[in-house]
């Protein structure tokens, strides 16, 4: 269980995040979605503690995240990051297997070759696996990039727009594979995303954030609404009911 | 990939050996005790620097996310005269002599690792880890402790104006007998701290977020490894003066023989490739040319080339 309470952040005395509270129950996928600016990635870096965390508290399953070593969050929580450059030179499975470094500590056994073979596999990079990572393209890096994170085999994942310079059909496989991860291992991941049916249709929970408050939560049904749409990106959209799901309709 | 670092490493292992068998035994006369403790003396010494100065630049690379940017060219060497000078400028030659080389090399010790460790902190942690500006900084660093250098020398008498002298050109051909164990016991403790830490350097290598995001205490590390950079660079620099190339030298020769990111290969590669390069240089200097003390002109003119090279291929990638 995530508990986020009376989080707030200022950057030079410009408040990005104002007073978060939510807390989340283990499993599932809860996007985060709202406008440009609105403070989604500073959350999730104070989550994942790249960010010095001031003012509140975050714990996942009761450890506080300023309290509880870095090397126990390591198996806790992982996040993927907005910007991925790595200077060093290293090819997809190194990479992928740094991402083991919370459970082998440097001396990989069998089972996290197992892991990290799993992986790449799911992640579509089995061909790929001995490139090197400055060779590839945007969007087999950042596949590359999710592959480490889920090996880190955390219990929870963050994700900062896991989509970014991926393909159709990429980006429905990694949400699938997401999808499958939450269900099938009881994992809970938590995704910054912009496409909106995107996030509609993998996800279980919304948290909309606009002016860094939550300004509307609540499961994807709820919020998938023309009154709530418009007011967290103003902007009016149709929402229609297709099969059952709700998609946002705003490309005219 | 690992394989191949095998063989290359035997090989600079025994290119070493051989180089130390040379050094020890060409043209000996006399006495075989008194000429070995003579020679063995001195391949400790440089044996001692070498791996002092290849593993400090390799961590420091490592830490700073650069290969070019080494604790020397951030103006260590000026931090040093800086100190020497400070010393002589308030205690006269009688004074300094009068305390034991031991104690005076603890006291400078002590004073380069402090003034180091507070530069690096405030900078390095607080500065948003941006390259350039440490670079700038280091530079500015340097010409302000140069320029205090100056000022202070002129003010100086000619008897301690000579003594000065005589501390600032590094020599490799006259390390201190006495320094060399408390030195080797000190440049053991950080290797086995560098030892203990090698896995957790590879994740340093990828960058902060990386890092503390597979559970590295991010500045517990760094301000550790900092320390240790500050010990060993203060040891080399104390025992044979300042030399501002050297490690660059070595240590992007490493980067070019080892291509991954193994950071115990990598420093055994370094280490191993400044003990060849300083052994070397000192029998070529000492023996075959029989001069003396001019090794570290040379040293520092193939190291400053490298330093334009490396600077120039960057700028062009």
């Amino acid at each position: 269980m995530i508990k986020v309470q009376n989080v707030s952040k200022e950057f030079s005395e410009k408040l990005i995040l104002d007073d978060i509270n939510f807390s989340l129950d283990k499993g599932g996928i809860t996007s985060i979605i709202g406008p440009n600016g609105a403070g989604k990635s500073t959350l999730l870096s104070l989550m994942a503690r790249l960010m010095p965390l001031d003012q509140g508290q975050i714990s996942f399953d009761d450890l506080d995240i300023k309290q509880t070593p870095s090397g126990v969050l390591a198996k806790k929580i992982s996040i993927l990051t907005q910007s991925n450059h790595i200077s060093a030179r290293l090819t997809v499975l190194q990479l992928v297997m740094f991402g083991r470094f919370p459970h082998h500590k440097g001396r990989p056994q069998q089972a996290d070759h197992a892991h990290v073979a799993r992986m790449l596999e799911l992640m579509e990079l089995d061909e790929i696996a001995d490139r090197f990572i400055d060779q590839l393209s945007g969007g087999q890096q950042q596949r590359a990039y999710i592959a480490m994170i889920l090996s880190q085999d955390s219990d929870y994942i963050l994700l900062d727009e896991p989509l970014n310079n991926l393909d159709m059909k990429h980006a429905r496989n990694i949400m699938k594979s997401l999808r499958k991860i939450a269900d099938e291992m009881n994992k809970s991941i938590i995704l910054v995303i912009h496409d909106i049916n995107f996030a509609a249709a993998y996800s279980d929970l919304f948290i909309a954030l606009k002016d860094g408050k939550i300004i509307v939560q609540g499961s994807v049904d709820d919020v998938m609404t023309e009154a709530n749409i418009e007011l967290i990106y103003d902007m009016q959209v149709d929402i229609k009911t297709i099969d059952g799901k709700k998609h946002a309709f705003y490309y005219t | 990939m690992f394989k191949q670092d095998k063989y290359i490493i035997s090989a600079l292992v025994v290119a070493a050996l051989v180089c130390m068998i040379i050094f020890l035994t060409y043209q000996t006369q006399g006495k075989w005790s008194y000429v070995l403790t003579l020679r063995g003396t001195k391949i400790i010494g440089l044996v001692l620097i070498a791996i002092a100065i290849a593993s400090s630049t390799i961590v420091f690379h490592t830490i700073s996310h650069n290969r070019i940017i080494t604790p020397s060219i951030m103006g260590f060497d000026a931090l040093y005269i800086f100190i020497q000078t400070v010393l002589i400028f308030f205690l006269s030659v009688q004074e300094i002599q009068s305390i034991s080389p031991t104690l005076r090399y603890f006291i400078n010790l002590a004073l380069m690792i402090a003034v180091f460790i507070s530069l690096f902190y405030f900078l390095f942690l607080r500065s948003n880890r941006s390259i350039f500006l440490l670079a700038l900084t280091g530079i500015v660093m340097g010409i302000f402790f140069r320029s205090m250098t100056n000022f202070m020398i002129r003010l100086l008498d000619p008897d301690s104006f000579s003594t000065i002298q005589g501390l600032l050109f590094s020599s490799f051909g006259s390390i201190s007998n006495e320094l060399l164990s408390i030195s080797a016991l000190l440049i053991f403790i950080c290797l086995v701290i560098i030892y203990k830490v090698r896995f957790q350097l590879d994740i340093l290598a990828l960058g902060r977020e990386k890092a503390i995001i597979l559970g590295v205490n991010y500045k517990k590390l760094v301000f550790m490894l900092l320390t240790i950079i500050a010990i060993l660079v203060s040891v080399s620099t104390a025992l044979v003066g300042p030399i501002t190339f050297f490690g660059l030298l070595v240590s992007n020769l490493a980067y070019l023989i080892i291509k991954n990111q193994n950071h115990v290969n990598l420093l055994v590669t370094a280490c191993l490739i400044a003990i060849i390069t300083l052994l070397v240089g000192q029998f070529t200097f000492e023996k075959l040319l029989e001069l003396q003390g001019t090794l570290s002109v040379v040293i520092e003119c193939l190291g400053g080339i490298t330093f334009i090279w490396i600077l120039l291929r960057t700028h062009k990638r």
